[in-house]
């Protein structure tokens, strides 16, 4: 048992009941329908737009990118333009591999201390297999839901759907990306919980998106599979959110309120935690930036001026020992 | 620093794509659907079962109607209140088509609302328009 | 350390598994042999750092100033407002774990503050608790946790404990250096006046004297004149380096370690065969000096500002010298700073020219700003181009791999033109598995100014992982000799293989370049440097490969 997780845990479910028994027992439709939605959405772009002004509020004063494979040096030697830019355009490439496929996660490997005294770096891709897996699957079914949001829907969008439900499998047809993101997310929980490095790393914060997430991920199946929801009313509640006319449609059930306001949650932790990620993914220094500092100078915007020890005043030291050892001096004494 | 343009430039971008569903809306109504009833429909009154179970679990007993008929050759539904209902989608009077014949108005308007696209008819005829 | 050899128990004593307390409640306990002495309070007064003083890491009382608090949050204030790295890398890290198992330090101790992601969160903790509203509202339940004495000796221990490898930042999904975390943690701790003598002493020599070992222009002149009389001796040759000479073409700048102790002295022999050579044969001059002595930077672990303190003598002494570039020699941080940092800090140099390299026409288009060239680039020109006469056979009783160093390497992507060189200069080269080598190769455990005597228990500890690779290429092809191309290596990996795998022996490249070229007017030459036998010619080189004699410490 670990208090970390335990209180994550504690804390998503008293938000579940929260907005359950709100709702249900309350009625407070239009608090956890319409209120705390668009304070939840408001709070979220200002946050995350703050966030990342306070971030180049800062200059960035040295280039210093980590360099992962040959640098540009002599013409015959080749070059790698990726893990190693050079260029604007290599940069781009290589932020387009980071973002979009973890190039720097792809790397990871386990390492083994063995009998023999023998260290043994082993294959280990299951975590970049699962951050990918995770991380596509909740951007595909972030979109998917747009089709509540959007009237008429788009085509693009049924194709997505019609490719995301591509096993024809139940009724209603089985959406894929819904039970990656749930596999994925509980396979990031269980890691947390099992590799020791990692539990002892992991913090509530670090739990609490994590149970926060696999909540809405079991509240949206069950209304999609199980416990059913009048989809229309669904339609037209976040029409009227996303048109300025709210209106709250009977029926909706406590269920659907529960999941509306943990994705709030989530919206109003988002800026504030470390799921700024998404934002700081593209500013890390380290990656966004061309190794070509010999070639062309970066300017630092506070270079400060820094008491030196100049050569006169070095010669000053030690002229005469200079002298003596045949050493050329600028002043002979 | 230079790359304090670039920087805001994306960050304008990322507030344009989330707040698509916003702007994208803007200006048009979107009624909410309500499915219309033909004349045969409204005199029956009630439907295999009750309108709210109906509403959300049709397709359902669409699917359990199938693969009853299909594989048992079974096409007789009995529903909670006893009454008696001949499984089948399309064909004839007897059937769900032969009572909400309006396709268009009675399935579609909320299917394509909802971006739902049930697969009957891969397989299924529609109902000859002129049966409205 | 070194009465005790039993690698193998020590190895087996390594448990990767953390303690079952959280790390915030397991205090921090200052152990021997892991800890470098406190700066003598004279090298802090030198360079008019803050708060002098003599104190010591195992009191209790480190006579920090009243008002230290105010002073780590002003600093760290300050630094959140000049660097971009700094916030971002304290906002962004999800503690995924991609880090932990990737740092020298922890594989070898096991100490789970030494995980990349733990070393940073120590910061991280304090930073959470004094700058974000979300580290306020949540506490310890955020990973918040307030500055105290005990946890400013926490970061003392473990900013000491990093060697700013960057092997973590290669690994990491969003880049998050720990290098650039300790070089700020250590700023910080700086401004207490709390650095270790390892590094505050040679800064201060190299501010006054020109290089870290403190050696005085006349002495620095004698110890080179010793080499002419060693490398005549096993040559035949007199070469006739020149000092501070105004007008000559290139400035030469090396660590001072090269200077000051084996097997380093002999890639320092190498630097000054190679450019009798070319002087010899292409008129090429290459000019020492004594006020800038010291390519390395100890500088870079003190902070960003005593750092550009230091580099500045390169740019100040090619200027008054007049040469038309800089060439620069094998060493680790001191191209890191070269690389990332001199420019910017210290340039542009626009009193130089773009570097060309007179002999083949090549221009180093990639050096073009800094206009200062690595010397390895540079000869692997030459021997690209032909212009070296070389007999690799005499390379013949070596079997050699090649140590990336870890600045050079995640700094700036050297790896092809060292192999092309040792491959042009050693007929048996044997890279060491792919996981530890290039842009994953492992620090030797001593880097960013640890490379004391007192701490010897962490270096070997941390060199394990470099080490072990060593061990396996040894084991399977019979590797002798760990070629590098820093001077740091080359004066704690002696120690290191002694430790882990004895049967392999340190070297620079350029030791290796000219025991194998052939010097105009040389004699027969039947020892190398070092004085070893060079190999027979006709004899089975086979006989070779085990040295018999195991020399060098």
């Amino acid at each position: 048992m670990n208090v970390n997780y335990m209180f994550s845990l504690l804390a998503v479910v008293v938000l579940i009941l929260l907005a359950y028994v709100g709702v249900e027992g309350a009625g407070l439709q239009v608090l956890f329908g319409v209120i705390i939605p668009y304070i939840a959405v408001f709070i979220f772009i200002a946050g995350f737009v703050y966030r990342v002004m306070d971030w180049v509020r800062s200059p960035v004063p040295f280039r210093i990118p980590s360099t992962c494979g040959q640098q540009k040096s002599l013409p015959w030697i080749k070059e790698n333009k990726i893990d190693n830019p050079s260029t604007a355009g290599g940069v781009i490439v290589r932020m387009i591999f980071e973002i979009l496929f973890f190039r720097s996660l792809f790397r990871n490997t386990s390492c083994r201390l063995n009998e023999g005294a023998k260290i043994t770096y082993v294959w280990e891709k299951w975590l970049w297999l699962a951050a990918l897996a995770f991380h596509y699957s909740f951007l595909t079914v972030l979109i998917r839901h747009l089709r509540f949001f959007l009237e008429p829907v788009p085509v693009c969008l049924q194709l997505l759907e019609k490719v995301d439900s591509f096993f024809q499998l139940g009724l209603p047809g089985l959406f894929l990306s819904g039970v990656v993101l749930l596999a994925a997310v509980i396979f990031l929980f269980l890691r947390r919980i099992y590799i020791p490095q990692v539990r002892y790393i992991s913090l509530a914060s670090d739990f609490f998106p994590l149970f926060l997430i696999i909540s809405i991920a079991i509240t949206g199946i069950f209304m999609r599979y199980f416990t059913k929801v009048d989809i229309v009313g669904i339609k037209e509640f976040a029409m009227g959110l996303v048109t300025l006319h709210p209106t709250i449609p009977d029926g909706l059930g406590g269920l659907f309120y529960v999941h509306l306001f943990l994705v709030s949650v989530l919206f109003v932790y988002f800026p504030f935690s470390k799921l700024m990620h998404m934002g700081g993914v593209f500013l890390s220094p380290t990656r966004n930036l061309p190794n070509n500092n010999r070639a062309e100078r970066h300017i630092n915007p506070w270079n400060p001026s820094v008491k030196l020890h100049t050569y006169q005043e070095y010669e000053d030291d030690f002229r005469e020992k200079m002298i003596e050892a045949g050493l050329p001096v600028e002043k002979e004494s | 620093m230079n790359d304090k343009n670039k920087i805001i430039t994306g960050l304008i971008i990322f507030i344009v794509i989330i707040t698509f569903p916003f702007w994208y809306n803007m200006g048009k109504a979107s009624p909410v659907p309500e499915p219309k009833l033909t004349d045969k429909a409204k005199a029956a009154k009630e439907c295999v079962e009750p309108k709210e179970y109906m509403k959300v679990e049709h397709m359902q007993i669409l699917d359990i109607w199938r693969d009853s008929v299909v594989r048992e050759a079974d096409r007789v539904y009995i529903n909670e209140k006893g009454k008696k209902f001949n499984m089948s989608l399309s064909t004839g009077d007897d059937s769900c088509m032969g009572c909400h014949s309006n396709k268009a108005d009675f399935c579609d308007k909320c299917h394509d609302y909802a971006s739902v696209r049930p697969y009957c008819w891969d397989c299924h005829i529609e109902p000859p328009k002129e049966k409205k | 350390m070194s009465e005790r050899l039993k690698s193998d128990e020590d190895f087996s004593k390594i448990d990767l598994n953390p303690s079952k307390t959280g790390w915030m409640d397991t205090p921090t306990v200052i152990k021997d042999g892991m800890f470098c002495f406190a700066a003598k309070p004279q090298s802090v007064k030198t360079l008019d750092l803050p708060y002098s003083r003599e104190w010591n890491p195992k009191h209790d009382d480190w006579k920090l100033p009243e008002n230290w608090k105010e002073i780590i949050y002003e600093g760290m204030r300050d630094r959140l407002d000049r660097f971009r790295t700094f916030k971002i890398f304290m906002d962004i890290c999800v503690r995924c774990g991609a880090c932990a198992d990737k740092c020298h330090f922890f594989i070898g101790t096991g100490d789970p503050k030494n995980m990349p992601v733990l070393r940073a969160e120590l910061i991280r903790s304090v930073y959470k608790n004094d700058f974000t509203t979300f580290g306020k509202i949540f506490g310890k339940l955020g990973g918040a946790r307030p500055l105290t004495l005990d946890v400013l000796k926490e970061w003392w221990y473990y900013f000491f404990q990093c060697s700013e490898c960057r092997r973590c930042s290669v690994f990491c999904p969003y880049g998050i250096d720990t290098a650039e975390i300790t070089i700020i943690g250590r700023e910080l701790l700086n401004l207490l006046g709390l650095n270790i003598d390892w590094i505050a002493t040679p800064v201060s020599n190299c501010y006054m004297t020109g290089n870290h070992m403190g050696i005085q222009p006349h002495a620095f002149v004698g110890m080179l004149e010793f080499f002419v009389d060693d490398i005549e001796e096993c040559t035949g040759v007199r070469v006739n380096p020149t000092f501070n000479k105004k007008g000559a073409d290139i400035l030469f700048v090396t660590p001072s370690g090269d200077v000051f102790g084996d097997p380093g002295t002999y890639t320092c022999m190498g630097y000054m065969i190679l450019f009798h050579y070319l002087k010899e044969k292409y008129g090429l001059e290459v000019t020492w000096s004594t006020y800038a002595s010291e390519g390395g930077n100890f500088g870079l672990f003190t902070s960003n500002e005593v750092m550009k303190r230091l580099n500045s003598k390169m740019y100040a002494e090619a200027k008054r010298l007049g040469v038309k570039w800089i060439l620069g020699g094998e060493c680790g941080h001191m191209w890191r700073v070269i690389n990332q940092y001199m420019g910017t800090m210290n340039g542009p140099a626009d009193f130089l020219e773009e570097p060309v390299n007179p002999i083949t026409g090549t221009k180093f288009e990639n050096a073009k700003s800094t206009k200062m060239v690595h010397i390895v680039e540079f000869t692997a020109d030459l021997i690209k181009h032909g212009k070296l006469d070389l007999d690799p056979s005499r390379n013949d009783n070596l079997k050699v791999t090649f140590h990336d160093s870890c600045n050079p390497a995640r700094g700036m992507g050297f790896f092809e033109e060292p192999r092309y060189v040792i491959k042009n200069v050693c007929n048996n080269y044997y890279d060491m598995p792919r996981n530890c080598i290039k842009e994953q190769t492992f620090c030797c455990g001593s880097g960013s100014g640890l490379n004391a005597s007192e701490d010897m228990e962490l270096r070997l500890a941390g060199g394990l992982p470099r080490a072990n690779a060593v061990k396996y290429v040894n084991e399977k092809h019979g590797v002798n000799m760990l070629a590098c191309i820093c001077a740091i290596d080359r004066a704690v990996l002696p120690p290191l293989m002694g430790y882990w795998v004895p049967e392999v022996d340190v070297t620079g490249i350029h030791e290796l370049v000219t025991n194998a070229l052939i010097i105009p007017g040389e004699k027969e030459k039947t020892v190398n440097l070092r004085g070893e036998d060079i190999p027979d010619k006709e004899s089975d080189p086979d006989e070779y490969y085990v040295r018999p004699a195991f020399s060098g410490r």
